[in-house]
C-alpha cells in the first residue's frame, strides 16, 4: 500500500517536472492545474491508506486500552504468545503450500483443456467457484467436511468406498453385561469358564445395541439342546425395552442375533467356529479335547468405518487448503491458458520433431517458456494467501479454530472477537503489511518493467 | 459469544406462546389526557414475539404512567449498537444488557446512570440479595435483572428413557452410575455433546462447580479470590471427566463430542434420535422443535442433578440499566421490577422472570412453571453464568481461555490438574489485561 503511493507520487510529479521547460511559451497547462486534480486522488489515498496505516503503527504501541505506552511489546507478543505464533506458523504453512498447489492445479488444468474437445465448458466449470463468494465456499466445504458420513460429502465417499471393500460388521457397539460371565477379548468377548462338549448349552447375553437395530431374519430366542461332543448355546440381546426383563434369562420379547461368529479355542489355537442362526443358537460339532474357551470373534463387533475427522486438529489447515484450491485453481487456469495461448506453436512443434516426447515438451519447453505467467500467477496469489480469513474463520469449527488459525483471523479476533486488544491487533496488522509488502514491491516492478517494453 | 447469544435468542422465541390479549382486559383505561409526559427509547435484543411480548408490558407502562415509549432492537450485539451510540451521545434510555460484564464495562466509563431510591426500594422488595449484588459496580447499584434465561437443564427423549426403563436422576451419581449405562444397554447413546462451541462446555462446568463446591465458592473463583488450581476446580474437572472420559457415553465418541457444535447436538437427539440426552439452557427449545419435536412432549428436560448438596441453578439473562439522566427511566425501571409487570410479562410466556414474588401460577404452561420453581428454590444460591461475568478474552472468546481449554479436556481427560493450571494461567493473563484498565 505504501509503495502504491510512492508511484502516485512519481507519477504526480513528473508531468510537472516535464511541463517546467515548457512554461515558458505557455504550451502546456499551468502546472497548479496539475496538482488541483491530483488533489482528489492524494485526498483519498491520504484518509483511506496512509492515515489508517499510520495510526495502526502508532496504535500498535499501546497496550490494549489505548493509553498505556508499551514500545514493542506487543511485537514481542506475536512471536512469543503461543496462540499467535501457531497462526503464524499456519501463515507460513499457507504461504508455501496453497499457492504453489494452485498454480501446479492451474498449470495442470490449462495445459489438459488445451487439447479436449470442450475445452470451453470445462473451464468455465473449473472457473465456476471464483464467482462464489468466500464466506458461501465456507460454508460449502464446512459441510463437505462434516464428520457424520450422513451429512460430510467428503466422508460420505469415504465410508461408501469402505464398505465397499469390507462388509460393514453386524453388531458395532454390542457388549455383554460387567457381570454376565464374559471378558474382553483381543476385540471379541470371551466366556470366562471353560466348557466341555456335551454339556449345557452356553448362554451368552449381549446388550448395548437398540432391539430395532437386529437384522430382520432375527427370530425369538430359543436354547438348543445339548448333543454329544459338540459345544451349543445361545447369543441374544438380553434386553427386553423397559428394561423389564431378567439380566441373563431369555425373556419371551428376546430375539436371538443371527450371523455371530463364535470361535472354540483350543488353548490359543482355533479349534472350530460356527455362525449363529436366526434364534442365536449356534452348535459346533465334533470335537474332542476334554474342555474349550468359546469366543465371539471380533469383527462381529467392529465399529464402522467413520471416515476421517477432516476438521480435528492435524488435519484442519490441509482441509481449508484444499478448499482454497478449489476455489482459485480455475483463476490459475485461466491466466495460465492466456498465457498458454501465447507460446510460439513453432518452439513446441521443433521440440517435437526433434523427437522429444510429450513430457518433456511439456517440462522443457512449455514450462519454460510460461515461467513469467506462472511466477505472476504464483506471486498474485501468495499475496492473496497472507491475509486469508474467511475460510478459515468460516470452516474451522470453534474447537479447532486456534489449531487453524492464520495472522488475519487472529488479528480480528484479538481485535474485536474477545480480548478487544486493538494494541496488539494493530501490531499483527502491521506485521502482516510488511510480509505483503516485498511481494508488493515485485508486482509494481514487473509492472513497470512492462509500460517499459 | 456470537453463538451464545443466537442461542439465547433462539431460546427466547421458543419458549413464546404469544396470549397477548389477556394482558388488554386487565388494565383499565385511564381517559385521554394531553400528553405530557416523556419521551423513552428502549434498547434490547428481542425481536418477534419477544419483542410483542415487551412492548405489551411497555404499554402498561405508558398507561400507568403517562410517558411514552419507543422500543428499538440491538440486533445480536449490543455492543456493537451501544458503542457508536454512546460516542454520539445518542443512547437509549433504558438499555438491556447480556452480560454484566458490559454493564461493569459501561459503568466504569461513566455511561450509565445509577439507580435512584425508588427502583432500589422496588429491588430491595422483589429480589433476593445475590441479584441486587450482581447489579452493582463499586458499591453503586446500575442494573436490574428483568429476564432470564435457565441453563440447569438436561433436555432428554422421554421415549428413550422409557426404552431403557429409567426416571430422570435427582443425582449426578444417579445420573451417570444408573441412567446412562442403563440407557447404554438399551442401545441408546446417552449423551449429545455440543463441544465444537465453548459455551457449551463452560456451561457444563459452571453446574458441576456451582453444586459441587457451593456459592460461595463460585464466587471466589469469579472474583479470583481462589485459584483455578484450587483443589475444587480439579474435583469439579474430574466429575465431569466422568461423562467426558467415557467415549462409550458420547454419541460419535470424543470425535463427535469435540466435533459438533450448537445446535447439531439438539438434531442428535430429536432428529436424528442418535442420542437420549443434551445439556444445555431453555433456549434448547427452539433447536427442538426446528429438529422436528414437541416440546413438554417428545422433548423434555429436568434440572442438572446435584452434584454435591444442592442442584445447581445458573441463569444468564438480561440486565436493565439507565443510560440518559431521564427521570423517567428510572420510573420505567422500577415499574420493570414490580412483581406486576413481571407477572404480566410472565404470562405471556416465553419470559423467567428472577423477581422473588412473581408467582410460579402466572407462568402459562408447566414447564415455565417448573422452571420457575427452581428458581425460587435456589432463593440466594442462583448464580449467574459464570464465564459471562469473566472478562471476555477468558470466558467469551472462541478458540482461546476458558472455551478452546474446556475444548482441550474434552478431547483428552487424562489430566485435570494440568487443565486447572492452564485455566489459571489463561485467566492470570486475561484478568491482567483487565486490570491494567482499572488503574487508569
Amino acid at each position: 500500500m505504501a509503495q502504491g503511493g510512492d508511484t502516485a507520487e512519481h507519477r504526480g510529479q513528473e508531468p510537472s517536472e516535464l511541463s517546467a521547460p515548457t512554461a515558458a511559451g505557455r504550451l502546456g497547462p499551468p502546472p497548479w492545474l496539475g496538482a488541483v486534480f491530483l488533489l482528489p486522488a492524494l485526498v483519498f489515498l491520504g484518509a483511506f491508506m496512509l492515515y489508517p496505516i499510520g495510526y495502526s503503527a502508532w496504535r500498535s504501541l499501546f497496550d490494549a486500552s489505548g493509553d498505556t505506552f508499551v514500545g514493542l511489546d506487543n511485537y514481542v507478543t506475536i512471536f512469543t504468545n503461543p496462540d499467535t505464533f501457531i497462526a503464524l506458523r499456519n501463515n507460513v504453512i499457507w504461504v508455501v503450500v496453497a499457492p504453489i498447489v494452485v498454480t501446479a492445479v492451474g498449470l495442470v488444468f490449462a495445459v489438459l483443456t488445451e487439447r479436449i474437445r470442450w475445452a470451453t465448458a470445462f473451464k468455465i466449470v473449473v472457473f465456476m467457484p471464483m464467482a462464489i463468494s468466500f464466506l458461501a465456499s465456507g460454508v460449502i466445504f464446512r459441510l463437505v467436511y462434516e464428520q457424520d458420513p450422513d451429512r460430510g460429502l467428503a466422508n460420505a465417499v469415504l465410508t461408501t468406498v469402505s464398505d465397499t471393500v469390507s462388509a460393514p460388521s453386524p453388531y458395532p457397539g454390542a457388549s455383554p453385561r460387567d457381570d454376565a460371565g464374559l471378558h474382553p477379548a483381543e476385540g471379541g468377548y470371551t466366556l470366562d469358564a471353560e466348557v466341555a462338549p456335551g454339556q449345557d448349552p452356553v448362554l451368552l447375553p449381549l446388550v448395548g445395541l437398540p432391539p430395532d437395530d437386529l437384522p430382520s431374519e432375527a427370530e425369538p430366542a430359543t436354547v438348543p439342546e445339548p448333543q454329544e461332543s459338540a459345544i451349543t448355546g445361545t447369543v441374544w440381546l438380553d434386553f427386553t425395552p423397559g428394561a423389564e426383563g431378567t439380566q441373563g434369562v431369555i425373556d419371551p420379547d428376546e430375539r436371538g442375533m443371527p450371523q455371530m461368529r463364535v470361535e472354540v479355542l483350543d488353548g490359543d489355537a482355533v479349534a472350530a467356529e460356527a455362525v449363529t442362526g436366526p434364534d442365536g443358537t449356534f452348535v459346533v460339532p465334533e470335537l474332542t479335547a476334554d474342555t474349550y474357551t468359546v469366543r465371539l470373534a471380533a469383527d462381529n463387533f467392529t465399529e464402522p468405518y467413520r471416515g476421517v475427522n477432516w476438521l480435528g486438529p492435524t488435519l484442519v489447515t490441509p482441509a481449508i487448503i484444499g478448499a482454497y484450491v478449489w476455489v482459485w485453481a480455475g483463476f490459475a487456469m485461466v491466466l495460465i491458458s492466456a498465457g498458454l495461448a501465447a507460446i510460439p506453436r513453432e518452439a513446441l512443434e521443433a521440440a517435437r520433431v526433434d523427437g522429444a516426447t510429450e513430457w518433456q515438451v511439456f517440462r522443457r519447453v512449455t514450462v519454460p517458456l510460461l515461467s513469467p505467467v506462472l511466477l505472476v500467477v504464483f506471486v498474485t496469489l501468495m499475496i492473496y494467501v497472507l491475509k486469508i480469513f474467511d475460510l478459515v474463520f468460516v470452516i474451522a469449527p470453534g474447537d479447532v479454530q486456534r489449531d487453524a488459525n492464520v495472522l488475519a483471523l487472529e488479528m480480528w479476533r484479538v481485535s474485536f472477537g474477545g480480548p478487544n486488544d486493538q494494541g496488539l491487533g494493530s501490531a499483527l496488522a502491521i506485521f502482516l503489511l510488511v510480509l505483503v509488502i516485498p511481494a508488493m514491491i515485485f508486482q509494481v516492478r514487473r509492472f513497470r518493467q512492462e509500460r517499459a517494453q | 459469544m456470537r453463538n451464545h447469544q443466537r442461542g439465547l435468542a433462539r431460546g427466547r422465541a421458543a419458549l413464546a406462546v404469544t396470549s397477548a390479549a389477556a394482558l388488554l382486559g386487565a388494565t383499565a383505561c385511564n381517559g385521554e389526557d394531553p400528553f405530557d409526559g416523556s419521551e423513552l427509547l428502549v434498547a434490547a435484543v428481542w425481536t418477534g414475539a419477544e419483542q410483542e411480548n415487551f412492548e405489551e408490558v411497555l404499554a402498561l407502562f405508558e398507561e400507568e404512567s403517562g410517558h411514552r415509549v419507543t422500543y428499538d432492537d440491538t440486533g445480536e450485539d449490543t455492543a456493537a449498537y451501544l458503542g457508536p451510540r454512546l460516542e454520539a451521545g445518542e443512547a437509549p434510555d433504558v438499555a438491556m444488557l447480556p452480560q454484566p460484564g458490559l454493564m461493569a464495562e459501561y459503568a466504569e466509563q461513566g455511561d450509565l446512570e445509577p439507580l435512584s431510591e425508588t427502583v432500589l426500594d422496588e429491588v430491595d422488595a422483589n429480589y433476593v440479595d445475590y441479584w441486587q449484588e450482581l447489579g452493582t459496580v463499586d458499591g453503586h447499584a446500575y442494573g436490574v435483572m428483568l429476564k432470564a434465561a435457565h441453563k440447569s437443564l438436561i433436555w432428554y427423549r422421554p421415549e428413550a428413557f422409557e426404552n431403557a426403563g429409567v426416571e430422570p436422576p435427582d443425582t449426578y451419581d444417579e445420573l451417570v452410575g444408573g441412567v446412562a449405562p442403563a440407557l447404554a444397554e438399551a442401545g441408546e447413546t446417552p449423551f449429545a455433546m455440543c463441544g465444537s462451541d465453548g459455551w457449551t462446555l463452560t456451561d457444563w462446568f459452571e453446574n458441576v462447580y456451582l453444586s459441587q463446591a457451593g456459592p460461595e465458592r463460585y464466587d471466589q473463583l469469579l472474583e479470583r479470590e481462589i485459584a483455578w488450581t484450587d483443589d475444587s476446580v480439579v474435583t469439579a474437572l474430574e466429575t465431569l471427566a466422568e461423562i467426558w472420559a467415557d467415549e462409550s457415553l458420547m454419541h460419535g465418541g470424543t470425535d463427535g463430542a469435540v466435533g459438533t457444535g450448537f445446535p447439531d447436538c439438539v438434531t442428535d437427539v430429536y432428529g436424528t434420535e442418535d442420542a437420549a440426552m443434551v445439556y444445555e439452557g431453555d433456549f434448547v427449545a427452539a433447536s427442538a422443535e426446528e429438529a422436528g419435536a414437541v416440546v413438554g412432549e417428545d422433548a423434555r428436560a429436568f434440572t442438572f442433578p446435584a452434584v454435591g448438596d444442592e442442584a445447581p441453578v445458573v441463569l444468564g439473562g438480561d440486565i436493565a440499566v439507565a443510560m440518559t439522566e431521564e427521570e423517567a427511566a428510572q420510573e420505567l425501571l422500577a415499574f420493570l421490577a414490580t412483581p406486576e409487570a413481571g407477572t404480566a410479562w410472565a404470562q405471556q410466556g416465553g419470559f423467567l422472570s428472577p423477581n422473588d414474588n412473581v408467582d410460579v401460577e402466572a407462568y402459562p404452561d408447566e414447564f415455565t412453571q417448573g422452571l420457575a420453581e427452581s428458581v425460587h428454590q435456589a432463593g440466594d444460591d442462583v448464580r449467574y453464568d459464570l464465564s459471562d461475568q469473566l472478562p471476555s478474552g477468558f470466558g467469551a472468546t472462541e478458540g482461546s481461555g476458558m472455551w478452546a481449554t474446556l475444548q482441550d479436556f474434552l478431547r483428552d481427560p487424562g489430566d485435570p490438574e494440568a487443565i486447572a493450571e492452564e485455566l489459571e494461567e489463561d485467566a492470570a493473563a486475561a484478568h491482567g489485561n483487565g486490570s491494567d484498565e482499572d488503574d487508569d
